[in-house]
């Protein structure tokens, strides 16, 4: 068996190195290490683990373990419309699950997934502070508020040209 | 040091500050049950996450019950260990890491010996209530080399984590995901082989439940016992003697050489010989190689490097493989003894009883699951043949001794054959931490000096501290030895070498816990550290009975060299029982 080789983009390693860099590569700034990274890349793949693990002199396996611990980090890429359903206690008696079921039946993907045509992806969040408004549904910066099953399409035809 | 006065189940006890109420109730007699904590006592390995909540205690005063493994005692704390609020939430907590628990416990390759079967039968589970709540995980098994991995049955104990991590400092498993699916494993749920792993298997050591076990091999032992075409010949490592009377009911640290001989014999094995042969040939191998590189060092020869560090351990082999590609020109190139053995059987050996390589099997007694992996590298194969055909663990070869109804406690005691059978002194105590170094010193003194040693034990290489230093004086030449066991102190020497501060002239690495003796394929110790330390004496005073301690005299070994191989690091030899290293490290590359 030889040694095991992890391809990176030479601009994605720079990249990565510089923001290890702004955090003095340690260690127990990985969470910020990866907020930071995943804001750039806009998702955690196994390469890039691969080198924050190798910056920050810790094993890939305890990166991985943050990584899939918090529900914020994501090693999917996300949609260029990343969509959001609020599943905190108000929007979940509001119905947001049945929200839920109908962008995953019309965008036919799992929560966590993202489209074939990487336009759409979807997550669940926890309350999002306008419980007011439940059940609330974000569209990238955009908040929706009394969303009802019946009003998804009319959600997804707003970005359908864009 | 500051002092705590408490009161435990009405007895009052004063412990030192910072004690915990588990170990302040031990000292009590009191044994409050435990699943995911784990204290290997003078090793230096300690597991407590506090997260299973077994171990709940009532603390008057405290509103919620208090994890007993991690709460610190204060002065004037009472503590009920066995309320019936207790007992309720203990049995309610063990419902719950139930719930989602794979019931298979009838072929379970831990039943009978799983801490989370015993734990259900002492607190009375009778019944799940729940579990059709539960999400059962469904993770594919990880069949590697050396250990198999069922992560269903993980309970998220963390203890394999805490041996991989903080003693191995190895990195391979971390614990990932959370709520039913939370596991431990390697990075992007990888496969161990792809993984940095060493396959030491102190996870598997430490696992409570059947979701780290040993690759099974009894089946193979069994098919190549029943065919009639082939010689199946075994061979014993030093460790194993010291604790397969473990899983008889004997007391640890009971010697059961010769009951184990008879036992294979009765097995079917058609010889049945000792690795600690294949450790004196280790020794004169490695001494020679040792004191070659010393005499050359010492001479002013800059191009040969010290120090020297041993190579018997595979698991070590694995490590700076994965983690010093760069420094893999140190160890010496000596295999260790399973390989050697395997080599010498099927050439030396073969010849003698004129049987073909191919009509031989080569069956291992080890204390070790890396001992599967490194059977199994290609190096160590002739056509696709390996040296070592079975590589099977001491707990192994006392579920294949159960199965043929044989009981050690009524076994005579037999002798091994010969010639691959006999061994001096200085091959036993390679099964413990700093035994190799002293088996090489007791060889390399007498030839460098060309004088008899008055008295062979060192006692300065032995005992259990992380890492020991000593200076062995060679005839007016000091040199300093190193040992370390566990990957992390070892990772510790070779930082210093790295960095070009390191003093040794030689240093001896074995992986696990008081060397082989404390092994992963060793009687489970359930973190009982004497039953280590119980190993190590028995290995000593099997080297003490001996009437023959030094590798050079054995004569079957001179036998060896006069008859085949010639004289130590001669071509034959460097053909036979000398290999060499690899780059396994994880390379990031510009795409």
């Amino acid at each position: 068996m030889s040694n095991i080789k992890v391809k990176v983009k030479e601009k994605d390693l720079i990249k990565i190195k510089e923001i290890c860099k702004s955090f003095n590569n340690e260690q127990g700034e990985l969470i910020n290490v990866l907020h930071k990274t995943q804001e750039h890349f806009g998702y955690l793949p196994a390469e890039i683990q691969e080198v924050v693990a190798q910056e920050l002199e810790m094993s890939v396996a305890k990166v991985y373990g943050v990584v899939t611990f918090y529900s914020f980090f994501t090693m999917l890429p996300k949609g260029k419309f990343p969509i959001s359903i609020c599943t905190g206690t108000a929007c979940y008696v509001r119905g947001a699950d049945n929200v839920l079921q109908e962008f995953k039946r019309q965008l036919e993907i799992e929560v966590g997934e993202t489209t074939d045509d990487g336009k759409y992806s979807l997550s669940c969040l926890r309350c999002v502070g306008a419980c007011g408004l439940a059940p609330v549904v974000l569209v990238g910066d955009k908040t929706y508020g009394r969303v009802s099953p019946e009003g998804v399409k009319e959600i997804l035809a707003e970005y359908q040209d864009k | 040091m500051n002092k705590v006065k408490l009161t435990i189940d009405d007895k009052l006890i004063e412990v030192a500050k910072g004690t915990t109420i588990h170990k302040a109730a031990k000292e009590l007699g009191i044994d409050i049950p435990v699943l995911c904590y784990m204290n290997l006592e003078d090793l230096n390995i300690e597991n407590k996450p506090g997260g299973c909540r077994i171990c709940v205690v009532e603390v008057e005063g405290r509103n919620n019950l208090a994890p007993s493994c991690s709460t610190e005692v204060y002065e004037g704390m009472v503590v009920h260990t066995h309320s019936m609020r207790v007992i309720n939430a203990r049995r309610t907590v063990m419902e719950f890491i139930l719930s989602d628990h794979p019931k298979d416990c009838l072929t379970c390759a831990k039943s009978g010996n799983c801490e989370l079967q015993d734990m259900a039968v002492k607190l009375g589970v009778r019944e799940i209530p729940g579990q059709e709540y539960a999400e059962m995980s469904e993770y594919k098994i990880d069949f590697s080399p050396s250990i198999i991995r069922d992560l269903d049955k993980c309970i998220m104990c963390r203890r394999c984590e805490m041996m991989c991590n903080d003693f191995q400092t190895v990195g391979a498993l971390s614990a990932f995901h959370r709520g039913f699916e939370a596991a431990v494993g390697p990075a992007f749920e990888m496969e161990l082989e792809d993984s940095p792993c060493t396959y030491c298997g102190q996870c598997v050591a430490v696992c409570p439940t059947g979701a780290l076990t040993e690759k099974d091999h009894t089946r193979d032992v069994i098919n190549a016992l029943s065919d009639p075409t082939k010689t199946v010949i075994v061979q014993t490592a030093p460790a194993v003697r010291a604790a397969l009377g473990e899983e008889f009911g004997m007391e640890p640290g009971t010697l059961v050489t010769g009951e184990m001989v008879a036992a294979l014999r009765r097995l079917g094995f058609d010889h049945v010989f000792d690795t600690d042969f294949a450790a004196d040939l280790t020794i004169m191998e490695e001494g020679t190689e040792l004191l070659d590189r010393l005499t050359k060092h010492l001479s002013g020869d800059k191009e040969v490097k010290l120090p020297i560090l041993t190579s018997c351990c595979p698991a070590w082999v694995s490590f700076f493989e994965h983690n010093f590609p760069e420094m893999t020109d140190i160890p010496s190139t000596a295999r260790s003894p399973q390989q050697m053995f395997g080599a010498i059987a099927k050439t030396y050996f073969a010849e003698k009883i004129n049987v073909k390589r191919e009509d031989l099997i080569v069956v291992s007694i080890m204390p070790c699951l890396a001992k599967k992996y490194e059977a199994q590298r290609e190096e160590f194969k002739v056509d696709g043949n390996p040296d070592v055909d079975f590589s099977i663990s001491t707990r192994e070869l006392a579920h294949l001794i159960k199965e043929a109804n044989l009981d050690l406690n009524t076994l005579p005691k037999e002798d091994f054959d010969k010639p691959l059978g006999e061994s001096s002194g200085a091959g036993v105590i390679f099964g413990v931490t700093g035994g190799v170094i002293e088996a090489a010193t007791r060889t390399a003194y007498e030839i460098h000096t060309g004088k008899k040693l008055d008295k062979v034990e060192f006692e300065q290489l032995r005992g259990f501290e992380a890492i020991r230093k000593a200076t062995v004086d060679f005839n007016g030449t000091p040199i300093n030895i190193g040992i370390a066991h566990g990957l992390g102190n070892a990772r510790k020497l070779l930082e210093d070498i790295k960095a070009g501060k390191s003093e040794f002239h030689a240093i001896e690495i074995m992986s696990c816990p008081g060397g082989c003796i404390g092994g992963g394929g060793q009687p489970l110790h359930h973190g009982d550290s004497n039953i280590i330390k119980a190993r190590a004496k028995a290995i000593y005073s099997e080297d003490s009975g001996k009437p023959i301690r030094k590798s050079h005299e054995n004569p079957y070994i001179i036998k060896l060299y006069e008859e085949f191989l010639g004289k130590p690091m001669s071509e034959k030899a460097h053909h036979l029982l000398h290999t060499c290293y690899f780059d396994k490290s994880r390379k990031i590359e510009i795409s």
